[in-house]
């Protein structure tokens, strides 16, 4: 229990993928000028990484790692340069399917976070979480809390980056600065603080 | 001619996809603690974004525009595979630096945005010559990111030492900071003030003006 808290802590805070890997910076930057849409994507991605990432555990585990394919009697198969393809690919079709879900049975939900849905298949973060996963060779139970945890971990980042950035409206910055210069600084700084988490040891 | 040379050179400073269409920036700051990789870096991106975008112009006429982006993705994926495969192959070292970058070239935005923006509307030749000038322009700013943290951060350059550093008897206390993510924040900051003071053209809109309260009416100039 102790190991699967320490990785959730370090998803969130030590390792954010956001401020400590850079990922998802494109969406990051463009769509956190307002509090309340940061909080729309940061669900969504919240909940795309939650399924992703246990589900292309489970298909690299079984279909693409080296000898998985011996539950059919095929031995000395390594798949595993398909990875890449099979997480995108599974990425894609996964969030068509919430899409249609939501869309279908969370009209509400659905509406709520409408656009932000298909930016999501684009979004570093969701391939990276699925990409690390990988690298780290978590077996089901670590993916699982590593998809809560990352997803969380940029969810709350984007939040804060808001929240800044509607303070920072009022600021007199050097007219080059405005915009995305500032606010890549201001992620910097963010970066900086959640550096502070890195000592920790759990 | 002098088309070609303007699709080639314009996403330098004028167009610049990190600074100016804020595209691929996801990946780009992992990978510049060193110089090595991300030149490493920016040739994979460059040739993934002008071999995917000569691919998808080749067949774009026969593609169904609603199921595009799912073949965009499948031909730049099978194109990062190649060379994620090659990296491993010949400079394994650097592929494990790289880790999961090489593999997140796959969402890097300029990739798709060529491929999206310009691919899908002109012929293979030009695509080509667009994507090597966006992967030109990205490597530009990695480049410079990766040259400051480098030198500042390790007092080397490409791994060779310019200075000496105090703990080896030189003169040069490195500066740590610039070997963590912060920096990289920072500096790409700074290139886009850089490059808006330059150009200012480039300044964004102001969403919204403060009142002038000494000129009664106000707020419309």
């Amino acid at each position: 229990m102790n190991e699967y808290l320490s990785l959730f802590i370090k998803a969130v805070f030590v390792e954010n993928l956001a401020l400590a890997f850079f990922l998802g910076m494109c969406t990051f930057l463009a769509v956190s000028k307002k509090i309340s849409t940061a909080i729309g994507l940061g669900i969504a991605v919240m909940v795309v990484q939650i399924i992703t990432v246990p589900v292309n555990n489970v298909i690299y585990h079984t279909l693409l790692k080296e000898d998985a394919l011996s539950w059919m009697g095929i031995t000395g198969v390594d798949l595993s340069f398909l990875a890449l393809l099979s997480c995108i690919g599974m990425i894609a079709a996964l969030v068509q399917i919430l899409e249609m879900v939501l869309d279908k049975f969370f009209p509400a939900l659905f509406h709520a976070l409408g656009v932000f849905l298909p930016l999501i298949t684009v979004n570093c973060a969701i391939l990276g979480g699925s990409l690390f996963m990988i690298e780290r060779d978590y077996d089901f139970t670590q993916s699982v809390v590593y998809g809560v945890g990352s997803g969380f971990g940029w969810a709350l980042a984007i939040t804060v980056m808001a929240g800044v950035r509607e303070k920072l409206k009022y600021s007199d910055i050097p007219k080059g600065l405005e915009g995305l210069g500032i606010t890549f600084i201001s992620a910097g700084l963010m970066s900086l603080g959640f550096m502070a988490f890195s000592g920790i040891q759990l | 001619m002098s088309d070609t040379k303007e699709v080639l050179t314009e996403p330098l400073v004028t167009n610049n996809p990190i600074t100016l269409q804020v595209l691929g920036i996801c990946s780009a700051l992992a990978v510049t603690s060193q110089m090595s990789t991300s030149l490493i870096m920016a040739i994979a991106l460059t040739s993934v974004t002008a071999c995917s975008s000569a691919a998808i112009s080749s067949i774009r006429n026969h593609i169904p525009s609603s199921i595009r982006i799912i073949v965009q993705m499948t031909i730049i994926a099978s194109l990062v595979i190649v060379v994620d495969q090659v990296l491993k192959a010949f400079a394994y070292d650097i592929s494990k630096q790289l880790s999961v970058f090489v593999g997140l070239i796959i969402t890097n935005c300029i990739v798709m945005g060529r491929a999206e923006a310009y691919a899908m509307k002109n012929p293979p030749m030009a695509s080509f010559i667009d994507g090597i000038g966006n992967g030109l322009g990205y490597s530009l700013i990695l480049v410079i990111v990766a040259f400051f943290r480098e030198l500042l951060g390790s007092g080397k350059l490409l791994g060779i030492e310019i200075f000496p550093l105090i703990k080896d008897g030189g003169w040069y206390e490195p500066n740590g900071m610039m070997l963590l993510p912060p920096s990289a924040f920072f500096l790409i900051g700074l290139i886009i003030w850089v490059f808006r003071q330059w150009k200012p053209e480039q300044n964004e809109a102001a969403d919204f003006k403060i009142m002038d309260i000494s000129h009664g009416e106000g707020g419309h100039h």
